[in-house]
């Protein structure tokens, strides 16, 4: 007999949710290999020193169109509420494996909204910053003040970027059943009464 | 190309010794005589020569700029000022401008590139286009506005200081060829020691701010300037009082990325030994009945 499941994202979500990684990684491969001489051997990812320099910058548009729109479908159920704070007083606990009697949090946690916003802002700073940054076409028409300006800001954002996806990937892994939402679309409903009891009463209550 | 003759101090995002068996070399020093420059240009023409370049022909401006910028064709210009320190006393003030070789070069210093640009033990600082990326960091690091992206083939170029002279024992190609004597090259106390003699002349005829332009803000430069009115850089078409590298620059490169690099592998190893000492976060099977 097969286990129920319930729908966690639609195909439209997934494709963006992938096109946005793979960008990502492809990004943070070729960035942090003109971050630091310990990762330059990362741009071979890309084909190479000056290959990483050309594609980085387009490959940022793909990561940024694809995120807003994904971003815009997820923007509302990302408010944080009193549930969430309340939540995250047991984050200790929930750490250890040893929560019990959480809150009745809705579609995503306070961790995962955290990172919603976190990569909301880093993204759209990495985006200004990075058109200042993209030569040879628009970095001769910035003054050259406003140029070392976005070479710090899109180091310090995409640190912070990289750093918060790291923990993204490593809660998806921690969390066992939580992959299957994004790469199947579904999972199963003892996980998502488990983990967010409040979005689980609200798509039981649509089915019905 | 490197130059066996010349050892290297410093290269560009490499963090290991560079090459220094050899040991320290004597410190070389274009010294350009503003006081003495004609604006004849001859030692554009010599660059070019030298190093095979041709820039585009432009057009006129309405000032004796010829070319009117720096471009990875023209490693060196003259700009024009025509100025009046007195009133009434008009002064042309000539500059020859390109690379002034920074003993702590930004350019170097925002390189990301591993070797593309290098730091000889002479002081002259060159770029290796063939590691180059074309990023453009160098732009962004230098305090002179000096290297120019090539639209050719992407890379950076600058004065070379003819490293690959200066390497056979010959002085730079625009030295050999001023015809006043205006430019200069040799060991770089003794550029300073001509330099004294002709600021003591100078100050003799009237110029009272008669100095040497060798800034301490970026540890000194191998390219010098005897300026009639050291007081007043800004004088020569903005050449900077006080250059050093942007402090936004210093903290771009500097300490904070081995630092935020740490905090990223300790990100990943914290990850890691949650998950063996925690264990995953599982939902448990009674709650699957339901």
């Amino acid at each position: 007999m097969s286990e129920q499941v319930v729908t966690r994202y639609k195909v439209s979500e997934r494709a963006n949710h992938w096109v946005t990684a793979i960008s990502f990684i492809l990004l943070a491969a070729s960035g942090l290999a003109l971050f630091h001489p310990a990762f330059f051997f990362m741009n071979n990812l890309l084909g190479g020193g000056t290959w990483s320099r050309i594609l980085h910058p387009f490959i940022g548009v793909v990561m940024v169109v694809s995120f807003f729109i994904f971003a815009t479908q997820l923007w509302s159920q990302n408010k944080i509420t009193a549930a969430d704070r309340e939540w995250q007083k047991h984050l200790g606990d929930i750490l250890c494996n040893k929560a019990t009697q959480l809150p009745e949090i809705g579609k995503y946690n306070i961790g995962q909204k955290y990172l919603f916003w976190i990569l909301v802002i880093t993204i759209a700073l990495l985006l200004v910053s990075g058109v200042v940054m993209w030569q040879p076409w628009f970095t001769p028409i910035f003054p050259i003040v406003l140029v070392r300006l976005a070479s710090l800001v899109h180091a310090i954002a995409g640190f912070i970027a990289i750093l918060a996806i790291i923990v993204h990937i490593y809660s998806a892994y921690w969390v066992k059943g939580s992959v299957r939402g994004m790469t199947r679309g579904t999972v199963t409903a003892a996980w998502a009464k488990h983990h967010h009891p409040g979005w689980y009463k609200d798509i039981s209550k649509g089915n019905r | 190309m490197a130059l066996q003759s010349l050892d290297i101090k410093a290269r560009s995002a490499t963090t290991t010794p560079s090459p220094a068996v050899r040991g320290e070399a004597i410190k070389v020093a274009k010294l350009i005589d503003i006081s003495k420059c004609i604006g004849c240009k001859a030692c554009q023409v010599a660059c070019m020569e030298w190093n095979d370049l041709r820039d585009e022909v432009g057009t006129n401006a309405g000032t004796y700029d010829n070319p009117r910028d720096l471009t990875d064709q023209s490693w060196t210009v003259m700009r024009f000022a025509e100025v009046e320190v007195q009133a009434g006393k008009l002064e042309w003030l000539i500059r020859k401008d390109g690379c002034m070789h920074c003993a702590d070069p930004g350019c170097l210093k925002a390189c990301p590139a591993p070797g593309a640009i290098v730091q000889y033990t002479n002081g002259i600082v060159d770029f290796h286009e063939e590691n180059c990326i074309g990023c453009g960091y160098c732009i962004t690091g230098c305090p002179f506005n000096i290297p120019r992206i090539s639209k050719k083939d992407g890379k950076a170029y600058k004065c070379t200081l003819c490293s690959d002279r200066v390497a056979v024992g010959m002085e730079p190609a625009c030295v050999k060829t001023c015809p006043t004597g205006a430019i200069l090259f040799g060991s770089k106390d003794d550029m300073i020691h001509h330099a004294e003699g002709r600021i003591t002349d100078l100050k003799e005829r009237g110029y009272q701010n008669a100095g040497l332009y060798d800034p301490s803000g970026v540890g000194g430069t191998h390219v010098m300037y005897v300026l009639q009115h050291a007081d007043q850089p800004g004088l020569y078409n903005n050449l900077p009082k006080d250059p050093h590298i942007s402090p936004m620059v210093s903290l771009w490169k500097g300490v904070t990325k081995p630092l935020a690099s740490f905090a990223l592998g300790l990100a990943v190893f914290a990850g890691f030994f949650h998950y063996v000492t925690s264990g995953p976060n599982e939902v448990k099977d009674e709650e699957h009945t339901s």
